[in-house]
């Protein structure tokens, strides 16, 4: 199969230096008297055109957005195997409804008669997180994970400060996710870290020795950040509780247990799911997503507002309430994005959610079953829809989790999560999720041996890849050592 | 079995029987008995086309921006949406793809993302500017975080105008209740601007921000040199938040005015009203701060050949790598947003920029005309006020019955400030934009006309 | 690699050469190299008082940042303000061109290592 060529696209900004006078769009015709903007606003604070500014064509702005798209690797490429993102298919049928002008083209102040349908979509959305969780309330106004994080330790201050209590210390697992320590301290809490047993879970001795009455909340992700669940979250739970602290859980490992397990059951107060994850809705090459927060009974009277209540058949917005913590961005949340996951969530239904943590996890076993032993495991317990290998055996031949994921590239695929969690030294973490065919997570099997060959015998072929990619390595220390961030005309 | 999950029955036989499992319970093992459920209580899985019915029918309950002429602002604006823009963001290799952490295969994402960094700076006014943030409320917390490190932590009052949008305000209060930053609220002047010597008295000599937003929640355009001079003269850094982008065409950014900060909402850039989300953050600022900037940025380098190439920089401030000392919450970006952003502005041209801000300014001064030639009740609030392309009108009752009577009369006529009571009289807050046409603006002079 | 031998140590990798009231200070080269290529380098203001142990800046690689530690007590009168321009100085001469501060003050008194102590200590943190 031969290689076409792509060519390297310029930025728009060299693009036309010399103004041509080319036009990409044109406006509606002036139907009312012109006006000279120096008669009408303060002089002061008028613009000076900039020259350099770009004026181009329609077809060349097509053109230069096509040829970058070609630079891209994508999920419907091919294999996007990165541990905790669950880079799932990103259903069509979510795109074209998230589109529909009704969804669109309304305003979020709108007279609340007039965006029915829109308020509908957030209950319906809700009532089904809910109920997949087993908790009793819901927000879905972050925008992201990390917010949704935020939203519900702000809840957690609040309950205890009604409580009347001023517990300061956060606890979190050292496998965690950096957003977890730096939405605690971020809130007002010290984060103290607990050490992970040998199992590669928290070590309940240790959690028991932490848990006192200065410890406001204990973060937890089920499964762990290894895939391997908490199996004694149900004691872990108890403990903290029984201390007056309270419960949160990341979410962001969903898939691997929707349909099958229920985090009301294992005493959260409060967790965040990212739709962008679990429920299929894209990740846009970084954003944007959305971060609903389920809580326990515990929790619902400092839900953020504003709030969607149904009342009979109609749908109203609550904007104000004392005990709420108030909003945590503008309006009601990332809409179209909630969108997206309701029709994800109805296509699936009830049969389809449980299947779809089922294949996850098949797959991620999978794949563990394959690469044990050609690469190291450090945890043996048994983990669900992700696995976390690390680098130790080809780093006897100096080839390092960084050399295997730029050589994965040069195979065609897009490499794991790198160097995450921490407790593992060069880790790679992986999540096929259950969009895939078995055959593309064989074929991802046969690269990963592959290139522990290559390791083994032709190591710097691995060391300095990639090679078939439209930029080699690039040089993220000049990046940041000499940092340039837009373009400047004297380029 | 359904589409959207990769293995047939006959595929996940095979593999349990590789994996030596009889069963797929047997691998959800480590899941202790209590939690676990039987299933869920949800209806059944729906095919496509029963699942497309519904949604049709819950979108056509909703009266859109596109069935009634339409004035609706506060933040979110009815702006031209070119199908370039949606052709692209449809584009596979853009919208599945994950933030660009491998560069060597995300140089689409990465570029597109330096491209939106120079154009939203070169608008600004400023040296650089960051990946985009959730939205302008976000922004102004932001905004105030970043001022409060950047003096060192050592001043822990900020001075915001009252003339912010209240969202935001409410926003940013949620926000800072934990951190221990005090939130001054400074009132406008009486004619709808905040007064730089009132600034400069209310900032004493322990703020650390002093935050604007121009043209301001009520349209109006504030003393953007003499507020930065204010904030200057009291040591605090100046922040212009800015709700309406498009003002951006004609009118100077902060940067070039003085001020430390331009940060705010580009929603008008290309992105669906979508009944509030998701929308387009901004910040922007000198490059001495732009380690204290949060959210990610691109930058440019070279891979190993010497060729031209993007990354993701300064990806140290971030909360996956600092922890509990990251600059600030925010992990991702509105990665797509941006994008669509950058399409737009580089559809439309600084010269189509710049006409659009001309027409949007003059559609508004010609509707605002209008309305001071009616006689009867209905009045500008702030007649003698400088404004871009929304203002604030009084009529005859409060603001929330006043829209429900001109909807009736088949004008979506703004948005009502009953939510939001201030420094200002209850009304309506009018919005115009290249999209309102002559018989637009007819249709609303001849509702308010039949309205009292 | 053997370390300076007429520098005192600290358990955080950080040394400490005493030049009479002055105490100048770095990390080490086993510092240098777990941090990876410095792009950055953040000291504290002169005039900054100083506690054994207190933090004193960072240190940023592409992927990690790490704080640097005070070995001494005492007032901060001198940074090494090439850094701003050269971080890279830390990773090339880590004892030499790439000290950090200089600190008006003292090491009498605190737990530091000398160079064989300090060679042990690598030795058993390795292990």
């Amino acid at each position: 199969m031969r290689r076409r060529a792509l060519r390297t696209e310029p930025l728009i900004f060299e693009r036309n230096p010399h103004r041509a006078g080319r036009r990409g769009y044109n406006l509606p015709p002036m139907d009312v008297p012109e006006v000279d903007p120096s008669a009408v606003l303060p002089a002061a604070l008028i613009r000076e055109p900039d020259p350099h500014m770009p004026d181009v064509s329609e077809m060349e702005v097509i053109q230069h957005f096509h040829r970058l798209s070609q630079l891209n690797y994508a999920v419907d490429e091919g294999l996007y195997p990165l541990g905790s993102c669950t880079m799932k298919y990103n259903p069509r049928l979510n795109e074209e409804v998230a589109r529909l002008s009704g969804f669109s083209a309304i305003h979020p102040l709108q007279p609340v008669k007039q965006i029915q349908g829109a308020l509908r979509v957030m209950w319906e959305l809700g009532e089904a997180l809910k109920s997949i969780t087993g908790m009793a309330g819901v927000t879905l106004q972050p925008a992201a994970g990390a917010h949704g994080e935020l939203t519900g330790i702000l809840m957690i201050r609040k309950a205890l400060a009604a409580r009347g209590e001023n517990r300061e210390v956060v606890l979190v697992p050292d496998s965690a996710h950096g957003t977890n320590p730096a939405t605690a301290s971020f809130a007002g809490f010290r984060s103290v870290e607990i050490p992970s047993g040998e199992h590669g879970t928290v070590d309940l001795g240790a959690l028991d020795g932490l848990m006192d009455e200065q410890v406001a909340a204990v973060m937890l992700t089920v499964p762990n950040t290894l895939g391997v669940f908490e199996h004694r979250i149900v004691e872990i739970a108890e403990l903290v509780h029984g201390r007056g602290g309270l419960i949160y859980l990341d979410g962001a490992n969903l898939n691997s247990f929707a349909g099958r397990a229920s985090p009301g059951l294992m005493g959260a107060d409060a967790m965040h799911i990212n739709l962008h994850k679990t429920f299929s809705t894209p990740h846009g090459g970084g954003g944007p997503g959305a971060g609903p927060v389920v809580v326990s009974e515990a929790l619902v009277p400092y839900l953020p507002t504003p709030r969607v209540v149904r009342r009979d058949d109609r749908f109203e917005l609550v904007w104000q309430d004392p005990d709420s913590i108030g909003p945590l961005r503008g309006f009601f949340g990332n809409f179209l994005i909630l969108v997206r996951a309701l029709a994800y969530i109805r296509s699936l239904g009830a049969d389809g959610l449980r299947e779809m943590s089922e294949v996850a996890v098949l797959y991620a076993n999978l794949v563990r079953h394959r690469l044990k032993g050609t690469y190291h495991l450090k945890y043996d317990t048994p983990s669900l829809h992700e696995v976390v290998f690390d680098d130790s055996i080809q780093a006897r031949h100096e080839v390092h989790n960084t050399d295997i994921a730029k050589r994965l590239l040069d195979y065609g695929f897009h490499p794991p999560t790198m160097s995450f969690p921490l407790i593992v030294h060069g880790a790679l973490m992986i999540e096929p999720t259950e969009s895939v065919a078995p055959d593309e997570v064989e074929a991802f099997c046969d690269a990963m041996i592959a290139i522990a060959r290559e390791a083994e015998t032709e190591p710097e072929l691995v060391r300095s890849a990639p090679h078939e990619t439209p930029v080699r390595r690039v040089d993220e220390v000049r990046a940041a050592r000499n940092l340039k961030v837009r373009w400047t005309p004297e380029e | 079995m359904h589409p959207w999950i990769g293995a047939g029955h006959d595929d996940r036989r095979n593999i349990l029987e590789e994996l030596g499992l009889s069963s797929i319970d047997d691998l959800f093992a480590s899941v202790p008995p209590q939690v676990r459920v039987a299933g869920l209580d949800l209806p059944g899985s729906s095919d496509e086309e029963s699942v497309r019915r519904s949604f049709a029918e819950m979108a056509s309950t909703n009266t859109t921006m596109n069935s009634l002429p339409s004035f609706l602002g506060a933040g979110v604006y009815r702006h031209v949406r070119p199908s370039v823009v949606d052709a692209v963001l449809s584009r596979a290799e853009f919208f599945t793809s994950y933030t660009p952490y491998q560069p060597e295969i995300s140089q689409g994402t990465l570029q597109a993302i330096f491209e939106f960094q120079t154009l939203i700076s070169r608008l600004a006014g400023m040296e650089v500017a960051n990946a985009s943030l959730y939205d302008g409320a976000t922004a102004l917390v932001e905004a105030v975080l970043f001022s409060h490190r950047t003096l060192r932590g050592k001043r822990n009052r900020v001075v915001v105008a009252e003339t912010v949008h209240p969202l935001y305000r409410s926003v940013l209060a949620t926000y800072v209740e934990a951190t221990g930053i005090e939130v001054n609220v400074l009132a406008p002047g009486p004619d709808g601007r905040i007064d730089p010597a009132a600034a400069r008295a209310a900032l004493r000599d322990d703020s650390c921000c002093l935050a604007i937003q121009s043209p301001n929640f009520l349209g109006i355009l504030e003393d953007l040199p003499g507020l930065a001079e204010a904030a200057r003269e009291g040591g605090a850094l100046a922040c212009e938040v800015v709700a309406e982008a498009v003002s951006l065409g004609i009118l100077a950014g902060g940067g070039s005015l003085g001020f430390d900060v331009v940060c705010g909402e580009a929603q008008s850039f290309g992105v669906a009203p979508g009944c509030g989300g998701p929308h387009l953050g901004f910040f922007a600022c000198p490059e001495k701060h732009v380690r204290q900037m949060p959210g990610r940025l691109v930058g440019q380098t070279v891979d190993e050949d010497g060729q031209r190439a993007f990354c993701l920089t300064l990806s140290t401030r971030e909360q996956h790598i600092r922890r509990a000392k990251a600059t600030s919450n925010i992990c991702t970006n509105q990665g797509l947003m941006a994008l669509a952003a950058t399409v737009w502005l580089e559809l439309v041209g600084s010269t189509g920029l710049r006409e659009m801000a001309t027409s949007c300014l003059a559609r508004s001064e010609e509707l605002k005309r209008r309305i001071t030639a009616l006689a009867g009740p209905w009045r500008l609030a702030y007649p003698s006020s400088p404004t871009f392309n929304e203002f604030l009108l009084v009529g005859p009752g409060p603001s929330s019955e006043l829209v429900d009577q001109l909807s009736a009369e088949g004008v979506l006529a703004g948005v009502p400030t009953a939510a939001w009571g201030g420094s200002w009289p209850d009304g309506i807050l009018v919005a115009v934009t290249e999209r309102t046409s002559a018989s637009d603006i007819d249709a609303f002079v001849g509702a308010l006309g039949r309205v009292g | 690699m053997t370390v300076p031998i007429e520098l005192l140590y600290n358990r955080s990798h950080e040394w400490a050469r005493v030049e009479g009231d002055t105490v100048v200070v770095g990390i080490t080269h086993y510092a240098q190299d777990q941090l990876g290529e410095v792009v950055y380098v953040e000291l504290p203001e002169v005039g900054t008082g100083v506690d054994a142990g207190d933090e004193l800046g960072t240190l940023e690689s592409v992927k990690a940042v790490s704080e640097f530690l005070s070995p001494a007590a005492g007032e901060v009168i001198e940074i090494n303000e090439r850094l701003e321009e050269e971080p890279n100085l830390v990773n090339d001469d880590p004892y030499g061109d790439g000290w950090l501060v200089k600190i008006s003050g003292s090491t009498e008194g605190e737990d530091l290592l000398d160079a064989e102590g300090y060679q042990e200590f690598l030795e058993q943190e390795s292990d």
